[in-house]
């Protein structure tokens, strides 16, 4: 099969293979006996088998609430918990106490924004000053941003009476860095931006943006969901201040997510949600906190969950993330030539240079739900609708796309049948007469 | 027929492609007027719908309806289809047009068995293979949510 091979840098036909091997979803049928074509990853990906026996594992073996307790289960279960936590931050290039376990993405960046919101109303004393937001403060996102890293800030403005302010995109998809020193300027106090688009596939300058947000003592918070299952992340090289991604993304469970934070920041920051286990010492009139990261870890956390994505992390990383990124770049290249289909319209780069396998496209005269259930009906799973990012979709005059994205486990041949029913599309509608 | 065929019937893709009622159009005086605008927040589709409706000693009747509007075939052809439909009917026929519409789009693909029903709904009966798909349940009522929203804003319907 070495001609095959060829055309799979990364991954080897019989790696490959294996690698499907490992995830029992993919082996079932849709619709009426089609073998599943599944392009929807970017908005959840499957699990390999290690992932589910994990969970399974934990709780038939390993149960136990944890941080509490003497007895041998809670210590096991604290044990796992904790394993999984190192996993994680060696998976980013972060150090383990710079790991906090939050139910997902979104609860992440909200417990950033919330710390500001609690630093602006008085909370975590002298050290917390940095937080502090006045009227007039700027908060910066990109006009690309999910839903997730935008109206949290959007929220933050209004507690605090900070400004937001935004970068736009490129007519092929990319943060305009043109107004740069315009956007980012000694007024600014957060940037906050998607490391790839879940939309264009796009890898954002992330650089740039961090040069750019220090320069002005700014803080950086990276919505890096789509990067870490498909490339190789190393926060602490990235150099940002805070990083946010979701465990089902990343091959593991639903239910958990992380947040990173520079160390330092962590130890600064004002809790947000209080309760039970992110505590030092209470009384009827007052708390001393936790440190990080349990200081922002109250209440029981879905420890099994935690388990999953920290063995999804041990999966990626003995497959290797050179090579998962290689495969990510192979699948985006054969991805991106459904723009040579009659009436099929990329939307983001037309090019596979800086982009993850990540598509979104309008067929001319067809709406994307019509589009997405011509593919449902041969067993390709696409997304369609706005994915959660409305001001990109209205920055392209469009009211919803389908999405076509990939993973570890998708082939060229998935991306081959996905382009062949896509060339039908139009026909069936009428839509090329 | 497949499933796809089913839910695409050319009555729906022929409505899709031209539409009864599009374009908002203006209301006489001494007529009640009311506009609805309803949203799918899954995929962003919309429409803005103006009901026309005539009260006289004999009742109250919708004499027209109007709408603007963006999405996919099936939320634009019910949308037509019930522009048609409605048209010219008193208040108590809409109402229970809108009943069994949504009786229809419970019914999991299977259809109404009653030809009371069937014959009531018309051109309608179409949407049958969408009730079959809950994800694009939604697009064929996103209409009807405008029309009895925006009969409740003309004051005709009791909110």
């Amino acid at each position: 099969m070495t001609t095959t091979d060829a055309v799979r840098p990364g991954l080897s036909a019989s790696e490959l293979a294996a690698v499907r091997a490992d995830f029992p979803l993919l082996g079932r049928t849709v619709r009426g006996g089609r073998p599943l074509v599944y392009l929807d990853s970017a908005a959840t990906s499957q699990k390999p088998n290690v992932v589910l026996e994990a969970e399974v594992d934990f709780y038939e073996q390993r149960n136990a609430a944890v941080h509490r307790g003497a007895h041998q289960l809670a210590e096991e279960a604290t044990e796992a918990y904790e394993l999984a936590r190192e996993a994680v931050a060696a998976f980013v290039g972060a150090d383990t106490d710079e790991i906090v376990w939050t139910p997902g993405a979104t609860a992440a960046i909200n417990l950033v924004a919330y710390a500001f919101g609690n630093a602006t109303a008085g909370r975590g004393g002298a050290a917390a000053e940095r937080f502090r937001l006045a009227p007039g403060d700027e908060i910066v996102v990109t006009e690309a941003e999910h839903h997730a890293n935008l109206v949290p800030w959007q929220e933050l403005c209004a507690r605090t009476g900070a400004v937001l302010r935004w970068f736009g995109v490129t007519d092929e998809g990319r943060i305009d860095l043109s107004d740069l020193d315009e956007v980012i300027t000694d007024r600014t106090r957060i940037v906050a931006f998607g490391h790839v688009s879940n939309v264009t596939g796009a890898v954002a300058p992330v650089a740039e943006l961090v040069a750019a947000a220090r320069r002005v003592g700014a803080c950086t918070v990276l919505d890096a969901c789509q990067s870490v299952p498909n490339l190789p992340v190393d926060l602490h090289a990235l150099g940002v201040d805070f990083a946010a991604f979701s465990g089902h993304k990343m091959l593991g469970p639903t239910g958990v997510g992380a947040l990173y934070g520079r160390r330092e920041l962590l130890e600064a920051m004002p809790p947000v949600t209080t309760g039970g286990s992110m505590v030092e010492v209470v009384t009827m009139e007052t708390t001393t906190y936790a440190p990080p990261p349990q200081r922002f870890e109250a209440g029981t956390q879905p420890v099994a969950q935690a388990v999953g994505m920290g063995v999804a992390a041990q999966w990626l990383d003995e497959l290797g993330m050179e090579a998962v990124a290689a495969h990510e770049r192979a699948l985006a290249a054969e991805l991106v030539k459904i723009a040579e289909i009659p009436g099929v319209r990329v939307v983001g780069p037309a090019d596979a240079v800086d982009r993850l396998a990540v598509v979104s496209f309008v067929v001319d005269g067809v709406h994307a739900h019509d589009v997405g259930q011509v593919l449902d009906d041969r067993g390709i799973a696409v997304r369609v609708g706005h994915h959660c990012a409305q001001p990109l979709h209205r920055r392209f005059g469009v009211a919803a796309t389908a999405r076509a994205s990939a993973s570890v486990y998708t082939t060229v041949e998935e991306i081959a049948a996905f382009r062949e029913a896509l060339g039908g599309v139009r026909a069936f509608f009428g839509a090329d007469r | 027929m497949s499933s796809l065929e089913q839910m695409y019937q050319q009555v729906i893709l022929d409505h899709a492609k031209h539409p009864v009622g599009r374009g908002l159009a203006d209301v006489p005086d001494g007529h009640l007027a009311g506009e609805s605008h309803q949203v799918n927040p899954t995929c962003g589709d919309e429409v803005t719908l103006r009901v026309d409706v005539q009260v006289d000693a004999e009742g109250s009747r919708v004499a027209g309806v109007s709408w603007e509007g963006q999405g996919c075939s099936i939320s634009q052809a019910s949308t037509s289809v019930m522009t048609e439909l409605v048209t010219g009917r008193d208040l108590g026929e809409v109402a229970r047009l809108d009943a069994v519409f949504h009786d229809l789009m419970s019914s999991r693909g299977k259809g109404l068995t009653s030809d009371e029903a069937l014959d009531a709904l018309g051109d309608a009966t179409a949407f049958t293979g969408v009730s079959r798909y809950p994800a694009r349940i939604k697009c064929a009522l996103l209409g009807w949510a405008a029309l009895k929203d925006s009969l409740v804003r003309s004051g005709a319907l009791a909110g």
